[in-house]
């Protein structure tokens, strides 16, 4: 028996993903059609008992969210799905809007139907222009069929969806810079509170979720909460998607149910690592989550369990690293990742990541003491603390972390070697 | 050969978003393809701040904070090497060398025919066939020297004929 379970990816490769029809064939909108007959409190708790957690990476319960949302009594109300996936390493949302953009379309319908949302976004990346191609037309489909539009299925709810992109900045995968961002600014994030749940798009009550978020609700309207949440984890419902890249043999994007261990996921899944080496680390959330070494690998895929051992699994993403690679050319990596992707609005981030990405450098030039992991705590703490949104606060995560599994490879950078001959431990070129 | 977007074409484009603030970001990345070389000119940029009644700082704050937009001409092409970590591990500077030496620039730079950009870029999602290039929609990736070729040659001739996986 596979070990993966396909619930929200069952229609992958399936059918067409552009049509209504095959897409109805499979049960599609079977979840709509139930859901126009739930009362709002009963939509909410099969959310709730589907313990469905948010799929973007901060992983806040989805049935209490709509259940805030419900609760507000400000309109209009919108309805956003953050489609931003910036998040390296990540390709999961896109391979829902790719391969069955009717689950998120109708996971959205649901959501504006319970808060009595007229209109709606989906805010994609813009180096997704494929994808935003692919929900216009889906989007194009549902309205001439009356799924979306005015008066859905002849009842007097009325939702329209509209397809908004961006233009290639991470930071706005953060809710309030995705708010912004789709007003036509500048994606830098906005001072909390007020919440995007009350103050949000054009200033109004907003519910922002991830497209895989929104794609579980018609699975759950479908199956019923409790079936859902079967699947997964006393504390972790369902499955979910995960996207495996890097030096294993089989990379791609899996459903797979909470509980199942990184070691299946990497070896029977992914096949094992690629090139017949050996595996050295593993980095768990896309580049803001934390390294680790294989003593980790039989940790269950769960929100609770791998919080308890200093993880997180963010938006899915697990990056297999094998011992060709130098820690501190991957640290180093991360952080100039982060440096090209803050947005510059608050110190800590802006000059917190310039500092680190020099001090990596050193490290990489053989140039650096023991003075400088004084430096890199300093610094990381103040990065942690003091920044003004997730992107400062988790930048320097993937450094503290291997730092603290693979510390004598940072060492041996002090005294002048690389063990993978990695850096150039010269003024070189760079 | 350079495409001059004259201030008509950026006001009906302007138009067809209805001229709201809102669509700012969605009216530049229009732009910025139909220049036909990548970039957000001075003088577009300027029309777009008249004809939308916004002040031009507001209009650069926005073309330079995205790091789709670009305020110099590039070439028609722009070929993206991912320097993210999960493309990273897979050593994608043997494929910059590919395409640095079939172009015959670095990286960073532009061919003298205005044809091909070179630039490397964050993860675009396609780290399952990494390391992995992106030319305009396009992905490609497990690259070799053979295939860099077909690629390069394909976009000379305006064909986009090649395997991509
Ligand atoms: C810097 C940063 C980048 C983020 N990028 C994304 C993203 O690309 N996609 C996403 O869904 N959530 C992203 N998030 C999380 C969102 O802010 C938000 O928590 C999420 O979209 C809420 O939806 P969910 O509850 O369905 O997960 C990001 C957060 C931060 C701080
Ligand atoms: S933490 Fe970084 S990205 Fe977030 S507001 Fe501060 S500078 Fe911008
Ligand atoms: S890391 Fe290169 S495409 Fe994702």
């Amino acid at each position: 028996m596979s070990i993966e379970a396909k619930l929200l990816s069952a229609n992958f490769d399936r059918i067409i993903p552009d049509s209504l029809e095959d897409y109805k064939r499979f049960g599609g909108y079977n979840g709509l059609k139930k859901a126009m007959n739930m009362r709002p409190e009963q939509i909410i708790e099969e959310i709730k008992l589907s313990k469905l957690m948010g799929r973007g990476g901060a992983a806040y319960p989805t049935g209490i969210k709509w259940e805030q949302a419900h609760e507000v009594k400000k309109f209009p109300k919108y309805v956003v799905c953050n489609a931003d996936e910036g998040e390296p390493g990540t390709l999961k949302d896109k391979y829902v809007m790719d391969k069955d953009p009717y689950k998120l379309i109708e996971g959205m319908t649901i959501a504006a139907y319970l808060l009595g949302a007229r209109e709606g976004y989906i805010y994609v990346r813009g180096e997704y222009k494929k994808s935003q191609e692919i929900l216009r037309g889906a989007i194009k489909n549902a309205v001439n069929a009356n799924y979306l539009g005015e008066n859905i299925l002849g009842s007097d709810f009325s939702f329209d969806l509209e397809v908004i992109s961006g233009a290639g900045a991470y930071v706005c995968g953060e809710n309030s810079a995705l708010v912004e961002s789709s007003e036509g600014r500048a994606g830098r994030p906005r001072m909390k509170p007020p919440f995007i749940k009350i103050s949000g798009f054009r200033g109004m009550p907003t519910l922002l979720n991830n497209v895989e978020t929104f794609a579980s609700v018609p699975v759950i309207m479908d199956i019923g909460g409790e079936e859902y949440a079967s699947y997964g984890t006393d504390y972790s419902g369902g499955t979910k998607l995960i996207t495996l890249s890097g030096n294993v043999v089989n990379k791609g994007v899996f459903e797979v149910p909470f509980g199942i261990t990184l070691r299946e996921i990497i070896y029977e899944l992914g096949e094992g690592i690629a090139n017949g080496r050996k595996l050295k680390m593993i980095q768990m959330g896309g580049s803001s989550g934390a390294c680790f070494s294989e003593e980790l690998l039989d940790t269950p895929l769960c929100y609770k369990t791998a919080k308890a051992k200093g993880l997180s699994l963010g938006s899915g993403a697990i990056l297999v690293i094998d011992d060709s690679n130098c820690v501190v050319d991957f640290a180093k990596c991360i952080t100039e990742f982060f440096l090209h992707e803050s947005c510059g609005k608050c110190t800590p981030c802006r000059e917190g990541n310039r500092q680190l990405a020099k001090i990596l450098d050193k490290f990489a030039k053989g140039k650096a003491s023991k003075k400088d992991y004084v430096s890199i705590d300093r610094i990381s703490n103040a990065m942690t603390n003091g920044s003004f949104c997730g992107l400062g606060q988790t930048a320097a995560t993937a450094l503290t972390t291997s730092l603290k599994f693979f510390k004598e490879e940072f060492d041996a950078h002090i005294y002048g070697r690389c063990l993978t001959d990695c850096c150039s431990m010269s003024e070189g070129e760079e | 050969m350079r495409e001059i977007t004259s201030q008509q074409k950026v006001r009906e484009v302007v138009e067809k978003y209805g001229g709201v603030c809102e669509k700012l970001v969605q009216i530049l990345l229009e732009l910025q393809e139909i220049s036909g070389q990548n970039f957000i000119s001075k003088e577009v940029a300027l029309t777009v701040a008249e004809e939308m009644g916004l002040p031009l700082s507001k209009v650069y704050d926005v073309i330079t904070f995205y790091s789709m937009f670009s305020v110099e001409p590039k070439g028609r092409h722009i070929i993206e090497v991912c320097k993210s970590a999960p493309c990273h591990v897979n050593r994608p500077q043997s494929v910059v060398n590919m395409f640095e030496s079939a172009l015959g620039i670095r990286m960073g730079e532009t061919t003298p025919d205005k044809t091909f950009t070179l630039q490397h870029s964050s993860c675009f999602g396609a780290c399952d066939i990494s390391p992995a290039i992106k030319i305009g929609d396009e992905i490609y990736g497990n690259l070799t020297e053979d295939k860099v070729l077909e690629i390069i040659n394909s976009y000379r001739e305006g064909y986009r004929n090649v395997n991509r996986s």
